[in-house]
Order: structure tokens, then sequence, then C-alpha cells
């Protein structure tokens, strides 16, 4: 079974095929202008989704060398509404009229199944470290649609606190890529940065990110790189702190990483360090894209599932419902 | 008429904020300003707090509004810091929180001034040598019989 999915929830638009064999086609027309400092992104608008949608779905298709799916699926949520319904709608009207099944996503569910695009993929149960520029939580994953929040951020997202450090910096946008890169040749000890350890298996960012800005604002401060270097090894710390507590909470040993962040090379690196069965997408899988979303509709299809054409656009929609 | 409250610590910031929550009127929108760190997720939590919000309220800067659920009023927080020109507000779905009875909270609307009602709170919170100070003032007779219940 071939599943068109479609991801306009945020900056991206994108588009992809996923078949018994893998990922068919995967297209991304990233919305993301490399803007001047201070990175504000100038092209959310959902208009800007409209006109690329057609362009990027037909490109998926024929990269695919299919004509006609046998089901659509599109995020439906969490996002900004108008970027959502760009996506849901068009999603829609395709499935009517090829008259095949249609499904609404959640697009942190695209994010949290993505391992099961790769091979070797983790069976079920397994733990998800989900962090993005809006998002940080883990999840565990008993099931496709099963799924538990065992921690996550009550404040700044993981990639959040890139970009703001970045802003700070002016190293410019967006900051993931650009901290990646100097914390490379910086040394991770040189500046002592806080790990707040929240309720539960929580994620707190934002003490991070003004104790960058203090620190940066010092007289005797330490060069870009070792900040960036400092920095990042005390999120990592955070994430993957967080992490082993849920392994050992809950006992199952199998971690799959995803979304925007989990393209940093340092918290690839040191995931992989740990002593569990972890599971690693491609950078191009972890960033917001088209096959997750075919991915999690075709892992519901497979299981009888198939929605109304009237499911709305949830902007606030949490995948634990 | 403008007011300074004085908070030593971010949880001070917070119970301002979850008092503006308590008191917050159908239709009340907030425009919150402050430099990175200054503590607008912390004082936004606290608004979330006062109205009894169950939705976790964390800091919408990249999905640029966030809505929240199962308080005594509907509640946006929406962060203006990204979003690329005018044309897109209508699409943040704010004049429908606020046409349900709701209150909005907004971090950079200086961006987009045009966001803002007439009658509004306006919240500035400024770091001091000893920790912030939160400075509330109303543009409109509203938002003036909100601040005079703090």
């Amino acid at each position: 079974m071939n599943v068109l999915g479609i991801e306009s929830s945020c900056d991206e638009t994108a588009a992809s095929v996923v078949g018994a064999t893998g990922v068919l086609s995967d297209v991304v027309h990233s919305q993301v202008i490399h803007a001047e400092y201070g990175g504000v992104v100038p092209e959310l608008a959902s208009r800007a989704h409209v006109e690329k949608m057609g362009t990027v779905v037909r490109a998926a298709l024929s990269e695919a060398g299919i004509e006609r799916p046998d089901a659509v699926a599109a995020t439906a949520g969490p996002g900004l509404i108008g970027a959502v319904l760009v996506g849901l709608s068009f999603a829609k009207g395709l499935a009517a009229a090829w008259d095949v099944p249609f499904l609404g996503i959640n697009h942190l569910e695209g994010h949290l199944l993505s391992a099961l695009l790769e091979d070797p993929a983790p069976a079920f149960p397994f733990l998800g470290l989900v962090v993005s520029g809006g998002h940080s939580t883990v999840y565990l994953a008993r099931d496709v649609g099963n799924y538990t929040v065992l921690g996550e951020t009550i404040d700044d997202a993981a990639g959040e606190a890139f970009d703001k450090t970045a802003r700070m910096m002016r190293l410019g946008y967006p900051g993931g890529p650009v901290v990646d890169r100097l914390a490379a040749e910086g040394n991770p000890k040189a500046v002592k940065f806080p790990r707040p350890r929240p309720g539960d298996l929580d994620f707190s960012f934002s003490g991070l990110k003004t104790a960058v800005r203090t620190h940066v604002q010092k007289k005797d401060r330490a060069s870009d790189v070792d900040v960036c270097a400092s920095f990042q090894a005390a999120v990592v710390d955070c994430l993957l702190g967080r992490v082993k507590e849920a392994a050992e909470r809950t006992g199952v040993r199998r971690l799959a990483l995803a979304g925007g962040v989990a393209a940093n090379s340092e918290l690839r690196r040191r995931a992989l360090e740990l002593d569990l069965d972890v599971f690693v997408p491609p950078k191009n899988r972890c960033t917001d894209n088209g096959a997750m979303i075919a991915n999690a509709g075709r892992q519901r299809l497979i299981r009888g599932e198939r929605h109304a054409m009237d499911l709305g656009a949830r902007p606030g929609w949490r995948v634990d419902e | 008429m403008a007011m300074i409250v004085r908070c030593p610590n971010p949880e001070d910031t917070e119970a301002l904020g979850a008092s503006l929550g308590r008191h917050a009127m159908p239709g009340t929108v907030v425009a919150l300003s402050g430099d990175l760190g200054a503590g607008k997720t912390v004082f936004a939590r606290g608004v979330g707090a006062g109205l009894g919000v169950t939705t976790r309220v964390q800091s919408p800067s990249y999905i640029i509004v966030q809505s929240h659920e199962g308080g005594r009023l509907p509640f946006a927080h929406a962060d203006l810091y990204r979003l690329g020109d005018a044309d897109e507000l209508e699409q943040l779905g704010l004049d429908d929180v606020l046409d349900a009875g709701g209150m909005v909270l907004i971090e950079w609307a200086e961006r987009f001034p045009e966001v803002l009602p007439t009658d509004h709170v306006v919240c500035v919170i400024r770091e001091v040598a000893d920790g912030r100070a939160v400075e509330l003032s109303a543009t409109g007779p509203s938002a003036q019989q909100l601040l005079e219940k703090l």
C-alpha cells in the first residue's frame, strides 16, 4: 500500500510517498529563508504553503512513479491553524477525487514513528525523544496510537534554546546548525552552565538561555566556540539524563530520536554511547518532512483506520490524547 | 495609571501573572514584553495557572500561538517574533478566542501593534539589580478596571 503524506504545519511544505518497501519519494520545500541577524522567518503564511503545495505533491508522486496512492495522509495538528489547513484541505481534496482513504495525522506522532522507516526499526515498546524548535518530550510508545508522555519541557523547547542562544550571540538563524558547527571546535567544559531538573522527567531550558546571556555579557567571557560547546553539552546532558531515568523507570531499553534537534551531532554521538538500543534517523528525517506523515498514516491504515472528511485542524493536539 | 511591581524571584513573577489570570475578563488582551530571559514564559505560566487552564503553558515562540483549555476563560498565548507579516495575524485565530469570551496574551506585540485593541494591558518585565521589575499599565477603561483589582 502506497500512502501519500503531506506536511504543512510550520515552515516546511512537504510531501512524500511511503510504500511497503519504504520511502519512495520525499520532497521538502523549506520556507526558512536565512534572514539577516535575528532570524525572523518571513514566509510562515499559509499563502506560501498554497503556492508550493501543488508542485511539491506532484514531485512526490512523480518521483515515486505512481499516479494514484492507496491513501492520503496529512498533518492535522499541532501547528499554526492556517498552515495546517492548507495541507489538510489539499489532502482531503485528493482523497475525495481519487476515492481513497484519508487520514489526519498528529505531527508529533509522525516524528515519534520516524524510526520505523529505518532498517533496523525499533520494536514496540520504545522510548522516543522528540526534540525540535517547538517540542522537547520523552515518550513511551507502546504501540501505534498508544503513547504516554513521560516528561516534557516546562518552558522553552531545546531547539528554541539553540535558536535563542544563536540570536543572543549574533550567530544567525536557524541556530541549531551554526551552534553545532562552532561547538565542534570548542571546549564543552569551558563554562559551567546549569542543568536543571524540574519535576518528574520534565525539562527546563529557560534558565540555561538566561545563563548564556549573562555569561556573554561578561567582560571576561569565553570565546564563541567555547560558549557553544558548553551550552550544547548542557542541553545534551539534560536530554540524555532524562532518557536514562526514563529507561530505568520503565525498563524499556530501546530509544528512538526524532525532531530537528536530533540532527545535532553531539546529541547523536552521545545517544549512541548510551547503554540502550538507540535508533537515530538520518538528519533529513529528523527535521519536518512528508515521509514521517506518510509513514504514520500507513501504520494506521494497516491497522484498519481511516478518518472522516470532516476531521478538522487541531492546533493544540497532544499526541497522548 | 502604571504600577510597578518588584519581583525578586521567578516565583514572584509567576504569582503576579497568576493574579492577572484570576482577574482577567472575557476579552482581556495583554501585550507582554521583556528581553530574552526576562521571565515572559514564567509570567505567562502564572497567567495560565490563575485562569486554571489544564494544559501546560510553554514558550510559544516556535509555534507562534498556543491555545489553552480547561480554565475559567479560553486562553491564547502568542509570540509574534517569528511572524512574517501583518497579513498572517488573522490566521492566528486570536479574534476567535476573544469572540469566545477568552483572554489573549501576546509577546512581541510591538512588531505588529495593529494586533492590539485600543483597550489593553501593557506588561513590561525589566531586569533590575534585585530581580525583576514588572510594569503594568492600561490603555483603556477595561484594562484599568482589571489593574485596580490586582
